[in-house]
């Protein structure tokens, strides 16, 4: 079974292609020139530069950080370069003034931008490189009083809401790969919902990164104040090149009382090839904290990327808050994957739950790191983690690294594991009701990981559902 | 005429062993064979095999199924001209609804045949009947493939499959085994009722009990990898009466 398993995992990744473009960029390098450059470019307050320089005082006394269970060749951080834009983009255009060769860079990729085409009910804001092209819905979502814009506009427009937020969850010294994100972080997206207000539209940011030898370095901020709920949706797709490409984002969810915020990522970074060239090491920092009664729940299917370092977390700050971690990872070809959560209870009566699909195929290397901590305070907090890995083939391999420490006698903190391997007799039994091998790997995957699937708002949950047919397709025979 | 399934001299090994040691046997549209014997004979490897199961290596003779070589067919290709093989043990696929399973296997069987798929709505009527016919629940629609089934909800489901795939060619691998008298009735029933002149059912058992509800038109006694005995179905109640041992003696195996 393994050579024709082997056989199947090659599918073409067609997101994978370059837009021409004449781009705006610094010089390669890193070193508080190049900061100021960024900063200068995007016309920030000396607040903002002060910040950046903060953190990139405190990345250099850091060092990578090497626990994950992944391998890599050593990073030159000085050939790397920090900031890149379409010169096409102009501050405050209008999406009708839209470089066509970027909206059709969108189009290629299923996410029209423009009016006629777009889809209902979500509103999106498309990151190429280091700048935003443009957010769609943008007047439907002021009428209720919901921010949703790039990062760069809202330190213009909302300075006041960004430096009150900015760093209050994942500070700028967090963590080597926030460190230097906090110092060069280009365009993210930003969105504040007002009290008591559910936003009337999914919110959604498609990331591309484009230019080569060019980082990505986006940073978010969701802040839902009190009562407030809001589903925010994130995509991502890079050209396939043979370098390897960094991709270090920064992720803070601010939950006020009794909110809710809903995160979930589809992430389909470039994976590089079958020997593991290329592909985008994705090394990224997602943090949330939930006041009193809040809920922050993190969703994600991430398929793309050579190397993911990810671990979407929650601190349960408040009384009865509560805390979500669905998540599939597919780690094929020569894919490594390092992902999990952490879930901080702090609040007394707090709540968390993880379920990690973990997919195992090719040659990938599939790591669950996943932490549940119970300060003294945390009385009555409850966890229950589910974690499966399922491996295609025999050359991959899954492992689980679960980290639990309570310091509270009341918490309920459970734990399951399970490994299972796709069967040749499962495989047999879908063909001989008539499916082809990828159709029978593609409907047992799917299967697998329904749980995560129908936390996917429902046009994703299709989208994702078709990747991981792709991901795998090939992976077995 | 030519014959639904025509075997010749068909031999098969699961690794370095021989388990099929010359099958003849052809088998005409609108018969039901039956092919009993005793455990180890090769029943159910002859059942994988016609199905097209990785596991066997086909190392002689032929098999025509409707004049095409159904040895160079692969697993899904015969299921799409029509072969089914009710399973002895049916795989359980979690997470996956058996309405969404049976809805692809459907859609897949018509778009060999050109036809166009049918949506979830139109197939949700188009099963209901069939579930009657095997007595089962429409919330099993909702459960997933063989998960969490007992042993009688398994084979009724194998059952529920044959009915909504309408097969040419059905191969019952013992699909009597671990049923009660009751879920046995339930499952002949509806075999019974698929029964049209253009098919033909072979049923793999090891009893003669299923054969009272389902009537074979041939019972083939296989031993040690050959067909030693062909009879009408009295020859069922002969094997019900003394066992396979005359049988095998007179057969020399």
């Amino acid at each position: 079974m393994s050579a024709s398993i082997e056989s199947l995992i090659s599918k073409e990744y067609t997101a994978g292609f370059v837009t021409e473009v004449e781009a705006d960029e610094v010089p390669k390098g890193l070193n508080e020139e190049i900061i100021a450059m960024i900063s200068a470019k995007k016309h920030e307050p000396q607040w903002l530069l002060d910040w950046r320089l903060k953190a990139y005082r405190q990345w250099l006394k850091m060092a990578e950080p090497h626990w994950p269970n992944v391998q890599y060749a050593p990073i030159d951080y000085q050939a790397l370069r920090y900031y890149s834009a379409p010169k096409s983009v102009k501050p405050k255009q209008s999406l009708d003034e839209v470089d066509p060769e970027l909206l059709r860079t969108y189009e290629k990729l299923g996410i029209p931008l423009t009016e006629q085409k777009r889809l209902a009910g979500v509103a999106v804001d498309a990151i190429f490189d280091s700048v935003s092209v443009g957010t769609t819905m943008k007047a439907e979502l002021e009428k209720v009083g919901v921010i949703f814009c790039s990062f760069g506009e809202a330190v213009e427009h909302h300075p006041e809401l960004v430096r009150k937020y900015l760093g209050s969850v994942v500070p700028h010294s967090d963590n080597y790969f926030a460190a230097l994100n906090s110092a060069v972080f280009s365009d993210g997206s930003f969105v504040y919902v007002p009290k008591g207000v559910r936003s009337p539209l999914e919110l959604s940011t498609y990331f591309r990164i484009n230019a080569a030898e060019t980082g990505q370095f986006e940073r978010t901020l969701i802040v839902a104040d009190a009562g407030s709920y809001v589903s925010y949706l994130e995509g991502c797709t890079a050209p396939k090149r043979s370098e390897n490409q960094l991709h270090a984002a920064v992720v803070e969810l601010v939950a006020l009382d009794h909110a809710t915020i809903k995160y979930s990522t589809v992430q389909n970074w470039y994976a590089g090839d079958e020997h593991g060239v290329g592909g985008i090491y994705n090394f990224v920092t997602k943090r949330g904290k939930a006041m009193t009664n809040a809920k922050i729940s993190w969703t994600q299917v991430e398929t793309g990327s050579a190397i993911t370092w990810k671990y979407p977390s929650v601190i349960l700050q408040g009384d009865h808050s509560t805390g979500e971690f669905y998540s599939v990872a597919v780690a094929s070809k020569r894919q490594q994957a390092d992902t999990g959560t952490k879930m901080i209870h702090v609040g007394r009566h707090t709540k968390s739950n993880i379920v990690s699909k973990g997919i195992s195929a090719g040659r990938g290397q599939n790591s669950y790191r996943g932490m549940v901590k119970v300060l003294p305070k945390a009385e009555g907090a409850r966890n229950y983690t589910q974690c499966d890995s399922m491996l295609v083939g025999n050359q991959c391999g899954a492992h689980t690294f679960p980290y639990i420490e309570v310091d509270n006698k009341s918490a309920t903190v459970e734990h399951e594991a399970s490994t299972s391997k796709i069967g040749e007799d499962q495989i047999f039994y879908l063909k001989q009701r008539g499916l082809s091998a990828e159709q029978a790997v593609s409907m047992i995957v799917s299967g697998f990981c329904r749980e995560v699937f129908k936390e996917l708002p429902m046009e994703f949950a299709l989208e994702a559902q078709q990747l991981l047919g792709i991901t795998l397709e090939g992976s077995v025979g | 005429m030519t014959p639904l399934l025509q075997i010749t001299d068909l031999h098969a090994t699961a690794g370095d062993k021989e388990i099929l040691k010359g099958i003849t046997l052809t088998v005409n549209a609108g018969e039901v064979h039956a092919i009993m014997g005793p455990n180890g004979s090769g029943k159910s490897t002859l059942a994988q095999v016609l199905a097209g199961h990785p596991g066997y290596e086909v190392t002689g003779g032929a098999v025509l199924y409707q004049g095409r070589d159904l040895l160079e067919m692969e697993p899904e290709e015969r299921a799409q001209a029509g072969v089914f093989l009710a399973f002895q043990y049916p795989v359980e696929i979690p997470g996956v609804s058996n309405a969404y399973f049976l809805r692809a296997a459907y859609n897949e069987i018509r778009k060999a045949h050109g036809q166009d798929e049918v949506d979830p709505l139109e197939f949700l009527d188009l099963v209901a009947d069939k579930l009657k016919l095997v007595n089962l629940d429409e919330a099993m629609l909702n459960r997933s493939v063989n998960t969490g089934f007992s042993g009688g909800e398994k084979k009724r489901n194998e059952i529920l499959q044959m009915a909504v795939l309408e097969p040419t060619l059905a191969v019952l691998d013992e699909t009597d085994s671990g049923l009660d008298i009751d879920a046995l009735r339930i499952v002949a029933d509806g075999v019974n009722t698929l029964r049209k002149p253009t098919n033909a059912t072979i049923v793999v058992t090891h009893y003669q009990r299923l054969l009272n509800y389902i009537v074979p038109d041939f019972v083939h006694v296989l031993a040690g990898g050959r067909i030693v005995k062909t009879g009408g179905k009295a020859l069922a109640l002969e094997l019900e009466a003394a066992g396979y041992d005359p049988i095998l003696e007179t057969a020399g195996t």
